[in-house]
């Protein structure tokens, strides 16, 4: 054993103290001798479940949604720290625990989870008033106290001040005597003329903890005698464990397990040891033999071949204007075109993993937990516990794009099957291979869409028909609505906001084994990019400025629509000359409640052409911290650039051909334009920022791209094509 | 019984010979500012010092690490260079996710050691080793600008 390993043994130890003394503390213990109290130890206020105000005069502000990245645990904190006058710097963040009742997302009825980019926007006026109410106990603690009236009393950075009477308190030294004010029902969050931290470019809670390397992930847990899970996943999909060889395995030194698993959707095999590279090399010395009667033996060319198939028939119809077929019939010029999209995996850099402790009458799990409601009851099914004993630590997560959130709990039901298949009591951290996390499913669907255009003589647009086919991400859910129509299917192309006196937009809904599931932005990763290059096809075609055709065909009501895109087009200069060596593109995209343009700018090279900057316009109501919305823009159109350029995961006789970042190459330092984003100025509630990024970029990209090749884009990603950038 | 000369210290370890140095880091030194993202030194997330140069731990067995003054995220800071990119990383509110960035700043620091004024093709090739998903780079670039300034 090493002096570290020693050391680390003897903080094991105190950790247990640590846990025994503070019954309300959630106490974890962290290598290198750090024990982080998951929570204040001695709060001094506690006015409701989003405030804590402790004896040290920090105020903690407790987080009901997950911070993998999208800025949530800044701005949740903000919009609190604003209306209860907190000094930033004294201001800190926590995770919420599971409970459904007091942290709800409330865009989602009665689940508590982080998606649809609602974070902001579902939490800004329960926590506006959780800040209000708890700066008028303070308000009304220092007026007793004082003997003013509460009318006098002011509050600023964390300071509570009566100017008469020259006295002053910080929140930690009204805190007894606030917790002892009854909440009042009516406080009133601050008009918006008042804010000092909403719509400021406040710095994030966490650049220092994720610059120095002190963040903690999943993958960073480490608890007394732990042990660590390698798997063996399937070669395809449905296929089940029919037996293993694990003699090789269970002789490397360190091994403590070896075990077969089952969930409602994954069957595999576990190595488990006393770190990752000894369960990691064991791992690959197990031989598993698979029954692949139910297994999935399709290919993704078959699939492309049936969707086209499919997409000449006539679909479920997800919205109608007029008469479509008829006007199709009756148009002077008809324009089509057919839309590609492959299987796409998230890719987050942390590899999905996932730590499980499984008491007598209890389970603990550490995850980056977005789905605590989904996940606290698969868990508490399967161990046959009522749903409060599960205990879900959320802690940061290294990406997720919506992949921790599965609906079916998928890699933490795993985690917990293992350690129950290997009857410890220890904690086990299960833990993927970056192969294991792109070849384990859960993709983006695969997409084919055909559109057809209805030209009058004058050249104007008279219908529109949209025939969209693929796998439903929520069929098969607790999320799967009544009717034939998937709304995740269609949006993006349902609620085109252009307008066309006839319109019809069709769903052919398929199924297979693949499994699918939502991914930064769902439906309009594709609904985007085959609206707006269509409609770049249609501009094109008429010889009309792909701009003014948009202007055009929006109705006075789109009132966002026309601000973003007058905010890129001015900022932009999309009506000056243009450089002789540029190439410009345009999409426009609502998505979550926020409008989104961009302008690629794409220039021309001795080595090719070179996508040089992205001018992007947005309207997300008012943006609470217009620097994370800057953030959320440029990681948004990078992500959607990563598929555009070069995403597909490929399937062929059932197997899945990709692994890693060699074969599935995601977006590079060399390959990232330069960024402008500009801020529509909105009075209105908050709308999305994490996801709404996402869409345009690829359209506008293949737009510039149709201009440049004089060859429109109509499948992705462009790799595909034999189209590179430099 | 390996002795590793890690942020100035010696350290023993009884890891295998062939444990990848990321996971001697991890997984017997407490260590888990190194994080791995791939494991075949594809995304740079496991980027350490090693005699001062950017090096993928995820690949470097820790038997050929012993020799070497090894520099992590954990001490990297305690450097001049090292410590003037933290601060223009926080100062450009970098990470979003964060997973990715010790990577980065290792990689970044590295470079400043060498050149002290990179241009933009010195950051993008430097830099193009390390993956970031949430597609951060534009920050990074600037706060490579703003340390190497800094330190000017």
């Amino acid at each position: 054993m090493s002096t570290v390993e020693k050391e680390t043994l003897l903080h094991a130890s105190r950790r247990d103290v640590l846990k025994a003394s503070a019954a309300l503390t959630v106490a974890f213990w962290l290598p290198q001798g750090r024990a982080i109290a998951n929570g204040t130890a001695h709060a001094a206020f506690e006015p409701n479940a989003f405030i804590r105000i402790g004896t040290d005069g920090i105020v903690t502000v407790v987080s009901k949604h997950i911070e993998m990245g999208q800025g949530a645990y800044t701005g949740l904190a903000t919009i609190v720290a604003e209306e209860l006058d907190a000094d930033w710097s004294r201001v800190r963040v926590e995770g919420a625990p599971a409970d459904t009742k007091t942290y709800a997302n409330l865009l989602f009825g009665s689940a508590m989870g982080t998606g649809g980019s609602s974070s902001i926007s579902n939490s800004f006026d329960q926590l506006r008033k959780a800040g209000a109410t708890a700066r008028a106990m303070l308000v009304s603690a220092a007026a007793q106290k004082w003997k003013v009236p509460a009318n006098e009393v002011t509050v600023s950075q964390g300071v509570v001040s009566h100017a008469a009477s020259k006295r002053s308190a910080t929140f930690d030294e009204l805190a007894a005597e606030a917790a002892k004010v009854p909440a009042p029902a009516d406080a009133k969050p601050k008009d918006a003329s008042a804010y000092t931290l909403i719509g400021k470019p406040v710095a994030r809670v966490d650049s220092r903890d994720k610059s120095t390397g002190r963040a903690t992930f999943t993958q960073d847990i480490h608890l007394p005698g732990m042990l660590t899970a390698a798997v063996v996943h399937p070669p395809r999909f449905g296929a089940k464990v029919k037996g293993f060889d694990a003699s090789q395995a269970k002789a490397v030194k360190g091994v403590k397990a070896v075990v077969a698993f089952e969930t409602d959707v994954r069957s595999g095999v576990a190595v488990l040891a006393t770190d990752f590279w000894t369960a990691k090399k064991a791992r690959d010395l197990v031989t598993v033999e698979w029954d692949e009667t139910a297994a999935y033996r399709g290919s993704t060319t078959e699939l492309f071949r049936e969707y086209r198939e499919l997409a000449k028939q006539p679909g479920e119809s997800a919205k109608k204007v007029g008469d479509a077929p008829a006007a199709l019939e009756s148009a002077a010029e008809v324009l089509e075109a057919t839309y590609e999209f492959p299987y796409l995996a998230h890719a987050s850099m942390e590899p999905l993993n996932c730590v499980v402790r499984i008491g007598a009458q209890d389970c603990e799990i550490w995850n980056g937990e977005q789905f605590q409601s989904i996940d606290q009851m698969v868990v508490a099914r399967m161990l046959n516990l009522p749903p409060s004993n599960v205990t879900l630590h959320m802690l940061y997560a290294g990406g997720s794009f919506g992949r921790r959130a599965n609906p079916h709990a998928d890699y933490v039901a795993e985690a917990v099957a293992i350690t129950k298949a290997a009857g410890v009591d220890v904690p086990v951290k299960m833990v993927w291979t970056r192969e294991e996390d792109t070849k384990a499913g859960y993709y983006r669907p695969l997409y084919v869409h055909t559109l057809k255009a209805g030209l009058d003589k004058s050249g104007r647009l008279i219908a529109w028909q949209h025939r969209i086919v693929g796998q439903s991400i929520m069929a098969g859910t607790l999320f799967a609505g009544p009717g034939a129509i998937d709304a995740t299917s269609v949006e993006g192309a349902s609620n085109l906001p252009y307008t066309v006196p006839n319109l019809s937009v069709e769903l052919h809904t398929t199924k297979n084994r693949v499994p699918v599931q939502w991914w930064r932005s769902v439906g309009s990763t594709h609904t985007a990019f085959s609206t707006e290059c269509f409609l770049d096809d249609i501009a094109r075609h008429t010889k009309q400025d792909p701009y003014a055709l948009r202007k055009a065909l929006l109705s006075a009501d789109h009132k966002r629509h026309h601000a973003t895109l007058d905010l890129v087009a001015e900022k932009s200069g999309w009506n000056r000359p243009r450089p002789e060596d540029e190439v410009w593109g345009l999409a426009l995209h609502e998505s979550f409640n926020s409008v989104v343009a961009q302008v690629a700018q794409l220039k021309r090279t001795a080595n090719g052409l070179k996508l040089a900057k992205v001018i992007c316009a947005v309207d997300c109501g008012l943006a609470v911290n217009p620097n994370i919305v800057a953030m959320q823009m440029e990681g948004g159109l990078g992500y959607g650039l990563a598929a555009a350029l070069s995403g597909a995961v490929t399937l062929k006789d059932g197997v899945v051909e990709q692994g890693n970042f060699d074969d599935y190459p995601v977006l590079r330092m060399n390959q990232m334009p330069a960024v402008d984003v500009h801020i529509v100025p909105s009075t209105a509630k908050p709308t999305g920022v994490g996801e709404p990024g996402t869409p345009p970029i690829a359209p506008a990209l293949a737009n510039a791209l149709a201009l440049a090749n004089g060859t429109p884009v109509r499948s992705l990603p462009l790799s595909a094509q034999g189209i590179t950038l430099v | 019984m390996l002795t590793l000369d890690i942020n100035g210290r010696k350290v023993e370890t009884d890891a295998e010979p062939d444990t990848p140095l990321l996971w001697v880091l991890r997984d017997h030194l407490g260590m888990t500012g190194s994080k791995y993202g791939c494991g075949k030194a594809l995304c740079g997330a496991c980027t350490v010092h090693v005699n001062g140069a950017a090096t993928r731990s995820c690949v470097l067995p820790v038997a050929a690490a012993a020799s070497m003054k090894i520099t992590t995220i954990e001490a990297v800071g305690d450097s001049p260079i090292g410590h003037a990119v933290q601060e223009a990383w926080i100062a450009e509110n970098v990470p979003q996710c964060g997973y990715c960035q010790s990577g980065q700043v290792m990689s970044a620091s590295a470079l400043l050691a060498t050149n002290k004024k990179p241009s933009d093709a010195d950051i993008d090739a430097a830099l193009s080793g390390n993956i970031c998903r949430c597609a951060t780079y534009v920050r990074i670039r600037s706060a490579i600008k703003r340390a190497a300034e800094s330190l000017a």
